[in-house]
C-alpha cells in the first residue's frame, strides 16, 4: 500500500486538478441530460462513482490474468455486469428516478470514465489503489454534476432537491423562472463557462492557440 | 407512411442525439476540428446505426423480451435484465464484423471509414440508440426509421460543429475560453437553433 501523499493525490487529485469531464473531455456523454434537477443528478453520481470504484477494482484483481487481445471485452463484461446490478438496484428502490433517469443509467457502460480508468489506470495498480482512483474520478465527476444541476434547478424552477426556495411568480410568489435553463443547450453553456472558471484559476490548462 | 416521415424528420431534428441527449458527446468534440474527418465518422455513424437499432430490435423482441421464449419452451423466461450486456456484445461484435466486410469486399469505402469505424463501439450514440429503441418499444420498421433518422441527425449536427470550429480557429478567443470551453459555448448555440424545429407540427 502505498503512502498517505500518495493516497491524497489519486483520491483528489481528479476533482480539480485533473478533473476527468473539465480537462479530459471524458463522460460527458451520459452526464447533462440528468442536470435539469438535483435529485436526478445525486443518484446518477452515485450510481457512476460505484460503478467505476468496483470495475477498478475488479479489472485491477485480475489484471494479470486478462490476455491483453481481448481486455476490452473483458473490461466491458465486468463494466455491464455492473451496471445491470445498479439498474435493478434502482428499479426496485426508487421506481420513479429510475423512470426519471430512463435510457442514462444504461448509459454508464459506454461512458468514457469507467472505460478510460480500466483502460489507463487500473490495468497497471494495485487494486487498493485502482478503488480509491475510482472514487476519485467519481467525485470529479460528481463536482462538474452537482454544480450544473444546482445552477438549472434553482434558476429554472425555483427549487433544491424538490423543495421550493424561491416562491414563483406563477404561485403568487416572486421569483420569473428562467425556463431556458430547463432545455438542452442550456448544460453545454454552463458546462464552457465552468471550463472557463477553472481555466481562469489554473492557466496551466489553458490550450495552446 | 406518413408516420415513418414524422419518426424520421423528429429523430434527426427535434431528438437530434448529439444536441438534446448529449450522447456521443466525446467523439462530438473531439473528432469536430476538420469538416472531412467529421463527415467521414458521421457516415460511419450512419452505417452502424442504420443496422444496430434494428438487429438489437430483433434480438429484443425474440430473445429477451418477456415470453419472447416462447418457441424455445420456456414461456415465462424474461431475460430483459440482460438487456445492456447483450446490446453492447451486439454492437462490438457488429462494428468487427462490418469492418472485416468492408475491408474485403469495399477498399475504398474501408480506406474512408477505417479509423473511425473501432471508436463507434464505444460512442454512447448507438448505444443511447439502441437503449431509446428498447424503452419507447418501437417495432422493426420504426426501429430502421429510427436508427437512421438518428444517425443522419448526428452525422448533420457534428459536420455542422467542424464547419463552425474550421471557421472560429481564426477568432481572438479569451485564453481560459480556447479550445474546450468555446466549442461548449458554440455546441450551445447550435442547440438553441435546433430547439427550433420542437414548434414544427407533425
Amino acid at each position: 500500500m502505498a503512502n498517505a501523499k500518495e493516497i491524497k493525490t489519486v483520491l483528489f487529485g481528479p476533482v480539480f486538478a485533473n478533473n476527468p469531464i473539465a480537462l479530459q473531455v471524458l463522460g460527458i456523454c451520459s452526464a447533462l441530460a440528468v442536470t435539469t434537477k438535483m435529485d436526478t443528478a445525486l443518484v446518477m453520481c452515485f450510481a457512476l462513482t460505484f460503478v467505476v470504484a468496483f470495475s477498478n477494482l475488479f479489472i485491477s484483481m485480475i489484471r494479470n490474468h486478462i490476455p491483453s487481445s481481448v481486455r476490452i471485452i473483458v473490461q466491458m463484461t465486468i463494466i455491464a455486469s455492473l451496471v445491470i446490478v445498479v439498474d435493478q438496484f434502482l428499479k426496485a428502490f426508487a421506481y420513479d428516478l429510475a423512470k426519471q433517469l430512463s435510457v442514462f443509467v444504461g448509459l454508464i457502460i459506454t461512458n468514457c470514465i469507467v472505460m478510460g480508468r480500466a483502460e489507463a489506470y487500473a490495468m497497471k495498480s494495485s487494486p487498493g489503489m485502482s478503488f480509491l482512483d475510482g472514487i476519485g474520478n467519481g467525485l470529479g465527476y460528481s463536482v462538474v454534476l452537482l454544480v450544473v444541476a444546482f445552477i438549472r434547478e434553482l434558476g429554472g424552477s425555483g427549487s433544491l432537491f424538490g423543495v421550493q426556495i424561491m416562491p414563483l411568480l406563477s404561485e403568487g410568489g416572486w421569483y420569473q423562472p428562467m425556463g431556458f435553463l430547463l432545455i438542452a443547450p442550456s448544460a453545454f453553456i454552463i458546462i464552457g463557462l465552468f471550463i472557463w472558471v477553472l481555466r481562469a484559476y489554473r492557466p496551466e490548462q489553458v490550450e495552446k492557440a | 407512411m406518413e408516420h415513418y416521415l414524422s419518426l424520421f424528420v423528429r429523430a434527426v431534428f427535434i431528438e437530434n442525439l448529439a444536441l438534446s441527449f448529449f450522447l456521443g458527446m466525446c467523439t462530438f468534440i473531439a473528432v469536430s476540428q476538420k469538416i472531412k474527418t467529421a463527415f467521414g465518422l458521421g457516415v460511419a455513424v450512419i452505417v452502424v446505426l442504420g443496422i444496430s437499432v434494428p438487429v438489437n430490435n430483433l434480438v429484443f423482441n425474440l430473445l429477451l423480451a418477456p415470453g419472447a421464449l416462447d418457441w424455445a419452451g420456456f414461456p415465462e423466461a424474461d431475460l430483459s435484465f440482460l438487456g445492456f450486456l447483450t446490446y453492447i456484445g451486439v454492437i462490438a461484435a457488429l462494428v468487427q464484423i462490418l469492418e472485416m466486410t468492408l475491408d474485403k469486399f469495399f477498399p475504398a469505402l474501408y480506406n474512408a471509414l477505417g479509423i473511425f469505424l473501432p471508436l463507434i463501439t464505444v460512442n454512447c450514440a448507438i448505444f443511447g440508440a439502441v437503449a431509446f429503441m428498447v424503452e419507447r418499444d418501437y417495432n422493426f420498421g420504426e426501429s430502421v426509421v429510427f436508427g437512421l433518422g438518428s444517425g443522419v441527425g448526428w452525422a448533420l449536427a457534428i459536420t455542422l460543429l467542424a464547419g463552425i470550429r474550421e471557421k472560429l480557429k481564426y477568432a481572438d478567443i479569451p485564453a481560459g475560453l480556447r479550445g474546450l470551453g468555446s466549442t461548449f459555448l458554440v455546441v450551445g448555440l447550435m442547440g438553441l437553433g435546433f430547439m427550433s424545429f420542437s414548434g414544427v407540427s407533425l
